[in-house]
């Protein structure tokens, strides 16, 4: 292969005793690109950083890093940095001695060990700190020392395990940017683990996203979050409506999807759509348009208004079904108890089918 | 809140709930340390008859009698082993019940703490069972034509050294223990990844780190050894007997209390001493954190 994969995970599995925590998981990445995996907790995000790393052992499967075999080489001898969600610095080292940690492993002279890590330490915005203790740092500066700690030693490939989610709010908006730039900065290869969508939106190149330590759905942010490929994907990103129903009709590419309670959508139709499938429609929240009773479509009843400020988010109930919409204001808020019409473009509808996927 | 905002109650307070223990620590220590420290400038006159007048001559003779140099010298060296002995002993032990991944860790610390649940009398006369020689080792060994005679092992000073790490191991474990235990996993699996092998990562994390429990189960094995009594007694013969031993037959053989109580005070400024200089180059912050983990 002239373009080997900088990470390539072949049908890895991996079981603590019984249970199967990580379930063939095949993943490519780019050299250089940033990836996210995003799952809810107990989905294997950590499992699957951890047996790349070499702290766990796949029962079956084949990792390949840099183009080369690893799940079968020592730990030591992989060239892989690891970020702890509790940064795990050495604590009885001081800055310098942490970063350089790795450095003396692999032999490197005393001298340019010394302008490795200062140039590390600028790297992450903290020159002029080598004879402190972590124990003297702020919990966002241990943040750094741990990445420069891993990105000095020029690993194939940067593991960072929820880095971000011992931080406070607004420091940890700060490190995602930075993080970002940093990552950009070296070109090294990243595969960040979280639960936070946000997160995985904002610095991502693509999103791995897990559910029972299966793979859901690999994509841009872009895609996974306007192309969910399964009930979970759509569920698990941003706010959805999942209405059941069922195909009553196809025509030029429209098909009509009479939902429980009677009420028709109208859906653009993918190419595999049959007439009489069962279906769950997925309406983005953003996509739920509510206008003046007057106008024709579907009628609701305001059941709830949260304000949040540029927009708010409501709770309609449209004849037994309760809609989430959630809208920016322009020129007025919905209140409780207010009659308004629903409208829904057919191209925001998206169609799964009964085993919960995407029809096409 | 400010001191100056406390009340007289609350500033009573914190001397009502100490109290007890300051009463208790005054009537069975300071009092008698106190009145040994009297004694020990009485005048012996003979067996149980001391003189009330002010004398140096016990503390006089300690310092100039050799015979009391070599058993406190002893007493140091015996300790000394020991403690090392339950070092290197206890840490692999309590290094294993740390990093095990075996489910019911507390069995294997209860095993640990089992043989307190029997006299410790009793645990020491035990070895005069094995050790003796109608005892269990040298019975086996005469059976099997491997020896002619029984072999000495007991009423040595290696039977007494054995006697105390008997004794004082758990210390030694359940100190190291803690120490380990409180040390993060994810420290070592970080040293792992960035290229230690694993006895690399125990030098460079595991051993730094449980390192002011190993110094305070030292200690802790130290002074106890150089202060004990009954070992020796059971398991030595005359010829290894401590410190402690001295002051027993000096007080209950001799009847010399003057010379007792100096001696008692000799033993209690040395291992007062051992434990003050070895804080102030440890830190005994770092002692104290390594028993409470
Ligand atoms: N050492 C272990 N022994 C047994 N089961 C384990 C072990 N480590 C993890 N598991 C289980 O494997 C599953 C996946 O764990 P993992 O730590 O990879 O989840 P995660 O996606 O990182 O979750 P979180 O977001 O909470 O960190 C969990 O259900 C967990 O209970
Ligand atoms: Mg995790």
């Amino acid at each position: 292969m002239t373009t080997a994969a900088a990470v390539d995970l072949r049908d890895v599995t991996l079981a603590y005793g019984n249970f199967v925590a990580v379930k063939d998981v095949s993943l490519s990445i780019r050299k250089g690109e940033f990836v996210t995996l995003l799952g809810p907790s107990g989905c294997g995000k950590t499992t699957i950083l951890r047996s790349i790393a070499g702290l766990v052992q796949p029962t079956g499967g084949e990792i390949n890093v840099a183009g080369r075999r690893i799940d079968n080489i020592p730990i030591h001898k992989r060239n892989i940095g690891l970020v702890f969600q509790n940064y795990a610095l050495f604590p009885h080292k001081t800055i310098f001695d942490n970063i350089a940690f790795g450095l003396k492993y692999r032999n490197v002279e005393k001298a340019q060990i010394a302008t490795k890590v200062t140039r590390a330490l600028e790297m992450v915005r903290l020159p002029g700190v080598e004879r402190k203790l972590p124990s003297e740092m702020s919990g966002g500066q241990q943040q750094r020392i741990a990445l420069a700690r891993a990105i000095v030693i020029e690993p194939d490939v940067l593991l960072l395990d929820e880095p971000l989610s011992a931080l406070d709010a607004n420091l940890r908006e700060e490190m995602r940017t930075e993080l970002k730039i940093i990552q950009r900065e070296v070109g090294i290869t990243t595969i960040f683990v979280t639960h936070d969508q946000d997160e995985a939106l904002a610095m991502s190149d693509r999103i791995v996203v897990m559910n029972k330590g299966l793979i859901e759905q690999v994509g841009t942010p872009e895609e996974v979050y306007r192309r969910p490929e399964s009930r979970f994907v759509a569920s698990f990103l941003g706010q959805s409506n999942l209405l059941p129903g069922r195909i009553t009709g196809i025509v030029d590419g429209l098909a009509t999807v009479r939902l429980d309670k009677g009420h028709d959508l109208v859906a653009a139709a993918p190419a595999s759509l049959k007439d009489g499938a069962a279906v769950t429609a997925i309406v983005r929240a953003q996509k739920v348009v509510l206008g003046p009773p007057e106008r024709a479509g579907l009628k609701g009843r305001i059941i709830s208004t949260s304000y949040l400020g540029g927009s708010a988010a409501y709770f309609v109930d449209m004849g037994g079904i309760t809609l989430q919409s959630i809208a920016t204001i322009d020129d007025r808020v919905w209140r409780e108890g207010e009659e308004v019409s629903i409208a829904i473009a057919p191209s925001d509808v998206l169609l799964l089918d009964e085993g919960g996927h995407r029809l096409r | 809140m400010s001191a100056s905002m406390l009340s007289a109650a609350d500033r009573r307070r914190p001397w009502l709930l100490l109290a007890p223990s300051l009463i208790t620590l005054f009537v069975l220590m300071i009092v008698p340390i106190g009145i040994m420290t009297i004694f020990s400038f009485y005048e012996f006159v003979t067996a149980g008859v001391e003189k009330e007048v002010f004398t140096t001559a016990n503390w006089h003779e300690f310092l100039t009698d050799s015979f009391y140099h070599m058993f406190l010298w002893k007493t140091i060296r015996v300790a000394g082993i020991t403690a090392i002995l339950c070092a290197l002993m206890g840490y692999p032990a309590a290094y294993c019940i740390a990093m095990t991944n075996y489910k019911h860790k507390w069995l294997l610390l209860l095993l640990l703490i089992v043989p307190f649940w029997i006299s410790f009398t009793i645990r020491t006369f035990s070895w005069i069972h094995i050790l003796g020689e109608q005892g269990v080792i040298n019975v086996l060994l005469l059976k099997l034509g491997l020896v002619n005679e029984p072999i000495r092992m007991l009423y040595t000073e290696g039977s007494v050294i054995m006697g105390m790490i008997h004794f004082l191991l758990p210390y030694m474990i359940l100190n190291v223990y803690v120490a380990i235990e409180g040390i993060d996993r994810n420290l070592i699996s970080a040293a792992r990844t960035l290229g230690c092998t694993a006895w690399q990562a125990f030098r460079e994390v595991v051993l730094p780190l449980s390192l002011p429990g190993l110094m305070a189960g030292l200690l802790l094995c130290f002074v106890l050894a150089a202060g004990s009594y009954v070992t020796p007694q059971i398991l030595g013969s005359t010829r290894d007997a401590l410190f402690g031993n001295i002051i027993f037959d000096t007080i209950m053989d001799e009847l010399n209390w003057p010379m007792g109580s100096t001696l008692s005070l000799v033993l209690l400024i040395f291992l007062g001493a051992v434990a003050a200089v070895y804080s102030r180059y440890m830190g005994l912050s770092r002692v104290l954190k390594g028993l409470s983990g």
